[in-house]
């Protein structure tokens, strides 16, 4: 037998750029966090040929998961078509041969930075998002070391008079995005910089949604039926943002989470955030019989 | 009419607090060597003693951030048993949370310099697992209140304040969940005579208000003469003398007692 017999043939790399080994660690990880839900899971993170920062984390996961039948699509901001949005989405279809899509209710695998789509998704599908800070102790506890007691102690009592400081200085809770919230009645994770908007979606959720830092090395999980509550105080209840009367100029839709858009006059208009259902809003306004999936959120609110 | 009286009995008060034979020692300094004390409840131990002499780390060892080699500590207190430098560091902390208060001598190591003076004291019932906001509020107005804190500084940063209004908060926080046990580390060291006295009016106060046990550990004996009931004095990590305040002011037994009320008076 000659080694050419026992070694494959050469290729430029290997499927979904990652190696086989730093997959196989990925994988593992991924099974760990989903096996306890909102804790974080060290990895060694890879290069990407995207700066850290950038949802290397996130893009990771994806390359990951992906099979040459995964149908892929990645949102940045809520948009399909934003610049970091195209290259990852175009990246992915490139190393790992996938076919991409903008619809959400189409997609297998949907890597999101900062936004989770209006439509519910279901049980098949998976979703990826890209975390910058991983860690929600650090505003309260700058060293991390102890920060990773507090979490194996559950103590997260300063996660609290982080919200009684904003309440005292401003009268209301400022946190805008990366709310925490106690996942599965445990652990204190920060749901990535999705808006309060976003948080309830996860809570209860048929979806697995999968966190990853890519820069801080950390990976967490919020597997499908799990418990997400955001902290509050018993006195105090937890509002999203005040976006359910807004009405989108371009689509006409009401009751999503909206993008400002500043006018010359100083007002404003507003534009639906997620790119894909405004899209989908006016297809069927112009009688092009597009399905629309069910959403979240109904005349914006969020059904209990 | 004929009065009934109770069977003569001997009343037995047991100590809240006992530490028994602690020794600690940091590479080769023995900073305290078999040392034993004890406080009744509602009494005021003080803890006299040159710099070194161990006092400030039998003070935290009864806080239990510090962890003897050998030794014991009991709390006598209800649902508290046992040897308590045992105790896991979950447990440990529950039990500092709830039950024992401590104010520092260095302001920046018991508060959160930028968060609000209402929130450091909030803190305390937030890790004791209060979630309401009306009572967290309620309760640090109350506890700031109790140690004479301009309450129109409520939410003021203790970055902002003065050495007096800063040990105020940290008093306040230390009481704040009526502690069984009130630790003072130098509490007025560092703070001018005037502010000096203010505090420590505010201290006996609450002590007579409250009848908290406090273990107060000073170098100034003026302090000690102001608040403690029964004095313990300590040196090179051993205690040298122990004995009821005025007797030892008094009359001082042991030499190197005799120097320190000396050197005061």
């Amino acid at each position: 037998m000659s080694l050419t017999a026992l070694t494959k043939p050469w290729e430029a790399m290997s499927y979904g750029f990652l190696d086989g080994s730093a997959k196989r660690e990925l994988r593992r990880k991924m099974l760990k966090s989903v096996a306890v839900p909102g804790c974080q899971m060290p990895y060694a993170s890879r290069e990407v040929p995207m700066a850290r920062g950038w949802g290397t984390g996130g893009l990771q996961v994806s390359l990951t998961l992906v099979n040459p039948q995964t149908r892929v699509k990645v949102i940045d901001q809520g948009a399909d078509d934003s610049v970091n949005a195209a290259s990852i989405r175009r990246f992915i279809a490139r190393v790992a041969g996938t076919p991409t899509t903008k619809d959400a209710l189409d997609a297998d695998l949907i890597q999101s930075r900062h936004r989770i789509p209006e439509e519910i998704l279901r049980e098949d599908q998976v979703l990826v998002l890209q975390v910058p800070n991983p860690e929600p102790l650090r505003p309260v506890q700058p060293n991390m070391s102890i920060a990773r007691q507090m979490h194996a102690d559950a103590d997260y009592g300063r996660m609290w008079l982080q919200l009684y400081e904003q309440i005292v200085r401003s009268g209301r809770v400022m946190q805008g995005a990366s709310y925490p919230s106690l996942v599965h009645g445990r652990h204190v994770m920060t749901p990535s910089p999705i808006p309060r908007w976003d948080v309830p979606k996860l809570h209860m959720a048929k979806h697995l949604t999968i966190l990853s830092a890519g820069r801080e090395k950390r990976i967490f999980a919020v597997p499908p039926f799990t418990r997400v509550e955001p902290l509050v105080f018993s006195d105090v209840p937890y509002k999203v943002e005040e976006h359910g009367a807004l009405t989108c100029t371009r689509s006409g839709t009401t009751g999503f989470f909206m993008n400002e858009i500043p006018r010359d006059d100083g007002s404003s208009a507003f534009e639906v955030s997620d790119s894909e259902w405004g899209v989908k809003t006016i297809r069927a306004r112009d009688g092009n019989g597009e399905s629309r999936g069910e959403t979240w959120y109904k005349d914006g609110e969020m059904p209990q | 009419m004929t009065l009934t009286l109770d069977a003569p009995r001997i009343v037995e008060t047991r100590p809240l607090l006992e530490v028994h034979g602690v020794s600690k020692s940091y590479g080769p300094v023995q900073a305290v060597r078999n040392v034993s004390a004890h406080a009744y409840p509602g009494e005021v131990l003080g803890i006299v003693g040159e710099s070194g002499s161990g006092k400030s780390t039998l003070l935290r060892m009864m806080n239990l951030e510090e962890i003897p080699e050998t030794g014991s500590y009991t709390l006598d207190l209800p649902d508290v048993s046992g040897n308590l430098f045992e105790l896991d560091r979950f447990a440990r902390r529950m039990l500092c949370a709830t039950k024992i208060g401590i104010v520092y001598q260095n302001p920046h190591l018991g508060l959160l310099m930028k968060h609000s003076s209402s929130g450091n004291v909030a803190e305390r019932l937030l890790v004791a697992g209060e979630r309401s906001f009306a009572t967290l509020r309620q309760a640090a107005t109350e506890a700031l209140d109790a140690s004479e804190f301009p309450l129109d500084r409520l939410d003021a940063p203790p970055i902002e304040l003065s050495g007096g209004m800063q040990q105020r908060v940290q008093l306040a926080k230390a009481i704040a969940l009526e502690p069984a046990l009130l630790l003072l580390d130098e509490p007025t060291t560092g703070l001018d005579v005037s502010v000096q006295a203010l505090v420590l009016d505010t201290l006996k106060r609450l002590q007579q208000d409250r009848q908290i046990t406090m273990v107060i550990v000073s170098h100034d004996l003026g302090v000690i003469r102001t608040l403690a009931d029964r004095v313990m004095v300590m040196r090179r990590g051993e205690v040298v003398e122990t004995g009821l305040a005025d007797q030892i002011f008094q009359d001082p037994q042991h030499p190197y007692t005799q120097q320190l009320v000396h050197a005061k008076l």
